[in-house]
């Protein structure tokens, strides 16, 4: 048996370390998978971790990842803004699809007239429809003291009918043989976000996501404010002890996530993704959860999961193509990832004791 | 649009069957919920309940075999929970997640095979008699087992926690943690069969889906009713026998909007899908907006960690 | 009882160590038959430890344990229960969800019926003049009731040694009389009670023999009718005490003026605000005494502006406060120390720089536009440790880090530095060690002849009859006149307190 003792101050070497613990763990755990998926295990994590980076074509591989990392960051930025503060903000994905809807329509309102104002006029519809998609679970948290977690959640299947009714119905190409799905903004020069320095993959929505990570980073470390959300999450009456208001908090906090994971859904339906359709929401929203976990909650930690993450993504469509590798077993990787880290959390916060002497 | 396609009586019978799943996985959250842990993972349980169930019952033939492995599959699932809260102290709500992502990602690997497949039938119960009561009969006598052990649950569930000692220590430990284990309960043991069972009733009810009301398999075929359980809770103020009145009258949400849709109502077919959602959410606001006594029924240590510091 | 009887349980060179520390040390004592035994130590002693291990909680080290000769080896409290080994504990045994027969239940090992138990439950309350209904919530009773409970549930398996841990904190004086009535009568009945506690007076009162801990060893064991106070509080701490000293000086004008203040408690089973009145003049201190639960907290909230109320309730030197939060009533000069140290008045996890900042920012102008200025917060972190003489390793230590007293003193400390006008403090020397108990005393008398107002907040009726000069009890929610703390007499205070609660038409046939 062995028995857990909690350290006077947290381990600063193991809140570095178990990250990459849990990644290592998670490789090998990943690795049993794919064995038992009658894979090649080496091959099969080389081709997830190294290939992307040094293989064939990492040229167009590497671009790939900032594409994928960029909104998980960005939403994941936002995210951990409300865990570090104790408010469960679980329905990024539907206010990422919120800001894709709100984004996308205005700049389909305008089509097909060329201003200069009609991006930017884009990214604060974005900003907007995903911030009041996360003001209902605040406000209702706010007023009625309602779970948000399940409400933001509801919220989610809610934004994904309502994706699916703009795709087929008030945002579908009139153009397009009646198809489902929007105009391509990226073929529209004015609502495009396109490459911004070509090959490298970096679009308005990177560029967003480094700028917000440094935002977050001066915000937790030399504002009042970041101050006020940590302690919120560490000691709620001890917060509000020293004057914080919860409420004002969660609407905060709620908010800022919310916009920045409609940001994220405006940059990739004008960018990567180029319309509204009804498979345009692929589970950014839930992935930067773990991205934001991963990362320790701190701006730079996620920085670095975001990649990683998106890491998974590009290997795991490198090892789908490459060694048929299934795309739910990316999916379940990434969640194993979550269940390692945390499992080795604990490391940080306590001692571990082997073989504890039964006294008598 | 012909709303007299809609048979009362069959609305109703169809309204249990499709509360039944939600009502499965909810009266399993409320005895982990009494607990005092919070385990939001109860999607996850479900869909992978759903599978193991699936491909079980593909694989032996049996639907009953089906149900089983679902049961063990979840409950399996729903141990690194307890092994990750419970002995290694991991923030429940994180956990909870995980085992939703997993969950969803780990039963869409093994389901590739199974998609398209059909599952054995399970076949409906004509209680004897009481089947061929007019109306009557036909709303509540003809189902499969499956309707009939969920309410059999949620009646051993209320009459457990009510009336036995195991139900009261159950109680306890969700109550105050500190002060159970200061009595000499095993609080850690207690919250991993806890656990367990609501693994167990959350698989069941996953597999309900997809061996009995779909019948098929389709990736996240769950659409969020494990969330939904966990609301269904919250609206019963953690009360048996109202869990099973929230899940039916979701079922009931559920069944209208499938018939008017099919009915042909002049409403796109989206917003109707979306309105269990959304009535969940305006359920879960009225709950919340009238916390008067109900919210003391509220298990005390709800999602706080145990540890014990002696 | 004396000498005569059988002993009942004997400890014989018990050792506990704990990572970092030794909570006990070689301990040995005997308890007869039908003994009250005391067993008396300062806080962080090794009482708690003790204890515990004779209840089946902890298990030894070393040494080992006899009941009537025969070996004991508990290896959880139902053993211990069903040894006869019962126990009273100061927190964490109710579940205030759950009505007075079930938290019965749960602590025997086979309880009848719940209808069977709840009629039992009535008769033993009644034998022992300790009335209680079995059917009520037990987070609707007050303190007083809520350890009847514990101990109508160690009455019902005829415990051979009932423990009983600081059975007194939460009691008012009258219905500590009861108590001891009740205790006595079960010694009489042949029962053994070991009484832990730290108030001399009590145990000098009530106990047969005691066990004196330093530090986890025993330092001394004696009869405590033989001894006085003084040197049994000088067996127990180990030195000589001084009590704080004062300077009588007239009091100067209002500076905290509290008037018609309700408040709806925040917490389910809390109490409510009932119509306070009270003025604390510059100069003055203002004690508030009252049994735990009797809306100690709730006055706290209010005053610290955690609870906002009509703006004129709560007034800070004629200007009305009570609709402000608590950073703009610390502008107006107010600041207040809660009774948790950690999770409310400091965050466990973080910095002793980052506590600083926590209730220091206003007043000592630590935040600029939004920004922390952190070099100006650690020099007030490290002045505060300085001048109260916190021990730690620095700065940069979580508060959960530092044991009881230091975090308490550095509370205190954060609060006192400020220069504050009024100065609010619930419970500031509980689990406190009576050296930095002494040093927390003295910063309120002097804060106080230095001009300030301060209320102090406290179950600890020497201590406010140490340092207030005007006493009043909180009961029920509702504020007592106060009164000069010279002349009181402890049957006054009691009274004040609310008497025993409920508990006048016992010992009737005693």
């Amino acid at each position: 048996m062995f028995m857990l003792e909690k350290r006077p101050s947290p381990s600063r070497f193991w809140t570095g370390a178990t990250p990459i613990l849990a990644v290592a763990l998670t490789m090998i755990a990943g690795g049993i998978l794919f064995a038992l998926l009658g894979k090649n295990p080496l091959e099969a994590i080389r081709t997830i971790f190294f290939d992307p980076l040094f293989g064939d074509n990492a040229w167009y591989y590497r671009a790939q990842l900032l594409v994928k990392a960029g909104p998980l960051v960005l939403i994941a930025i936002g995210l951990s803004l409300g865990f570090r503060a104790g408010i469960w903000n679980i329905g990024a994905e539907g206010q990422y699809i919120l800001g894709a809807i709100c984004g996308a329509a205005v700049g389909l309102a305008f089509y097909p007239a060329q201003h200069w104002y009609i991006f930017p006029l884009m990214i604060l519809a974005g900003a907007l429809g995903g911030w009041a998609w996360a003001m209902i679970p605040a406000v209702l948290k706010t007023k009625f003291g309602t779970n948000e977690i399940l409400v933001s959640l509801m919220l989610v299947y809610v934004a994904q009918n309502l994706l699916a009714e703009m795709a087929i119905g008030p945002l579908r190409n009139p153009q397009g043989s009646g198809f489902p799905g929007s105009r391509d903004l990226s073929q529209y020069p004015s609502a495009a976000n396109l490459e911004l320095i070509p090959g490298t993959g970096i679009h308005w929505g990177v560029i967003a996501a480094f700028v917000a990570v440094i935002a977050a980073y001066v915000l937790l470390q030399r504002h009042i404010l970041g101050f006020q959300i940590r302690l919120a999450g560490q000691a709620p009456r001890a917060a509000r002890f020293a004057g914080v208001k919860p409420d004002r908090l969660v609407l905060i906090c709620m908010g800022l996530s919310g916009a920045l994971a409609g940001l994220a859904g405006m940059f990739e339906v004008a960018g990567p993704a180029g319309k509204i359709s009804i498979d345009f929401a692929s589970g950014y929203g839930f992935t930067a959860i773990i991205v934001a976990f991963l990362g320790r909650l701190h701006p730079v930690g996620i920085l670095l999961a975001g990649l990683l993450m998106a890491l998974t993504y590009v290997g795991g469509d490198i090892a789908q193509s490459n060694l048929g590798l299934p795309s739910a077993a990316i999916q379940a990787f990434q969640g194993m990832l979550l269940f390692f880290l945390l499992a080795v959390d604990l490391l940080s916060n306590y001692r571990i004791r082997f073989g504890l002497k039964e006294a008598r | 649009m012909d709303l007299s396609a809609i048979n009362p009586a069959v609305l109703i019978a169809s309204l249990m069957v499709s509360a039944t799943p939600i009502l499965l996985a909810a009266i399993g959250e409320l005895v982990v919920e009494k607990s005092g842990v919070l385990n939001l993972g109860v999607e996850g349980m479900m869909i992978t309940g759903a599978i193991c169930g699936f491909a079980a019952a593909v694989e032996t033939g049996s639907p009953v075999a089906g149900f089983i492995a679902a049961a063990v599959g979840a409950s399996l699932l729903s141990l690194i929970f307890a092994v990750l809260t419970q002995y290694l102290l991991a923030n429940q709500v994180a956990t909870g997640l995980a085992l939703t992502l997993f969950g969803l990602g780990f039963s869409a690997m093994i389901g590739q095979g199974y998609v398209g497949m059909k599952p054995p039938l399970t076949p409906d119960l004509r209680i004897p008699i009481l089947s061929d009561i007019p109306v009557l009969g036909e709303i509540l006598f003809r189902h499969d087992l499956m309707v009939y052990v969920s309410l059999a649950l949620v009646a051993a569930v209320w009459a457990v926690l009510k009336y036995s000692r195991v139900g009261l220590i159950l109680r306890a430990v969700g109550e105050n943690h500190d002060a159970a284990h200061a009595l000499g309960y095993k609080v850690i043991r207690i919250r991993i069969l806890a656990l367990m069972f609501g693994g167990a009733c959350a698989g069941l009810g996953g597999a309900y889906l997809s061996l009995i009301r779909v019948p098929s398999w389709t990736q996240g075929m769950t659409a969020g009713a494990g969330w939904i359980a966990l609301a269904i809770v919250v609206f019963a103020s953690w009360k048996p026998w109202r869990v099973l009145l929230g899940a039916y009258l979701f079922g009931g949400i559920t069944v209208l909007q499938l018939n008017l849709q099919a009915a042909g109502v002049k409403v796109p077919v989206q917003y109707l899908s979306m309105s269990p959602y959304l009535i969940t959410i305006l359920v879960l606001v009225i709950m919340s907006a009238n916390r008067s006594r109900a919210s003391l029924n509220a298990p005390a240590s709800l999602g706080k960690s145990f540890h014990a510091s002696y | 009882m004396t000498g005569t009887q059988k002993v009942l349980l004997a400890v014989e060179g018990i050792t506990k160590a704990y990572p970092g520390v030794v909570a006990n040390s070689d301990v040995s004592f005997e308890i007869r038959e039908g003994e009250v035994h005391s067993l008396l130590g300062e806080n962080g002693a090794g009482k708690s430890t003790l204890v515990k291990m004779i209840y089946g909680l902890v298990k030894p080290d070393s040494g080992r344990m006899t009941l009537r000769g025969g070996a004991y080896e508990p290896r959880k409290p139902g053993e211990a229960r069903a040894s006869g080994v019962a126990m009273v504990f100061q927190h964490f045994s109710l579940f205030d969800a759950l009505n007075v027969a079930e938290n019965v239940a749960l602590g025997m090992e086979n309880p009848p019926r719940l209808a069977e138990l709840a009629s039992r439950i009535r008769q033993v309350s009644e034998e022992y003049g300790l009335p209680l209904d079995p059917s009520r919530l037990v987070g609707d009773l007050s303190a007083g009731e809520r350890q009847r409970v514990e101990i109508i549930r160690c009455l019902l398996q005829d415990p051979k040694l009932l423990i009983m841990d600081e059975p007194t904190s939460v009691l008012t004086p009258q219905e500590v009389d009861i108590l001891f009535k009740t205790l006595r009568q079960l010694s009489a009945e042949g029962t053994a009670i070991l009484y832990i506690s730290h108030k001399l007076e009590e145990i000098r009162a009530l106990c047969d023999s005691a066990t004196i801990l330093r530090r986890g060893k025993v330092v001394a064991s004696c009869n405590p009718r033989e001894k006085t106070a003084r040197e049994l509080a000088e067996l127990m701490v180990g030195e000589t005490l001084t009590p704080p000293a004062r300077t009588g000086k007239a009091p100067g004008p209002v500076a905290l003026d509290v008037t018609g203040l309700s408040v709806a408690s925040p917490n389910p089973f809390g109490t409510s605000l009932q119509n306070i009145h009270m003025t604390v003049q510059k100069g003055e201190i203002l004690g508030i005494a009252g049994v735990a639960g009797n809306g100690q907290d709730e006055l706290l909230l209010a005053l610290s502006g955690e609870i906002r109320t009509a703006a004129d309730a709560v007034k800070i030197d004629g200007r009305g406060v009570g609709d402000l939060g608590p950073n703009e009533r610390r502008r107006a000069g107010l600041v207040a120390a809660p009774e948790e140290r950690l999770g409310h008045a400091a965050a466990p996890d973080m910095s002793l720089t980052e506590n600083a900042l926590l209730s220091g920012a206003v007043r000592k102008e630590l935040v600029k536009g939004g920004m922390i200025d952190w070099p100006a917060t650690r020099t007030f972190a490290e002045g505060v440790v300085k001048d109260f003489d916190v021990r730690t390793p620095g700065i940069g230590t979580a508060a959960r880090a530092l044991s009881g007293g230091n975090l308490q003193k550095f509370v205190i400390g954060r609060e006192l530095s400020q220069e504050p006008s009024v100065i609010v403090v619930n419970q500031p020397t509980w689990g406190v060690d009576a050296a930095a108990a002494a040093s927390i005393r003295q910063a309120l008398i002097d804060r106080a002849a230095a001009g300030a107002a301060v209320v102090v907040i406290s179950q600890d009726l020497d201590e406010l009859l140490e340092i207030a000069d005007r006493f009043c009890a909180l009961n029920g929610g509702r504020l007592s006149a106060p009164r000069p703390v010279q002349g009181l007499t402890v049957d006054e205070i009691g009274l004040m307190m609310g008497g025993a609660h409920g508990m006048e038409v016992a010992h009737v046939h005693a």
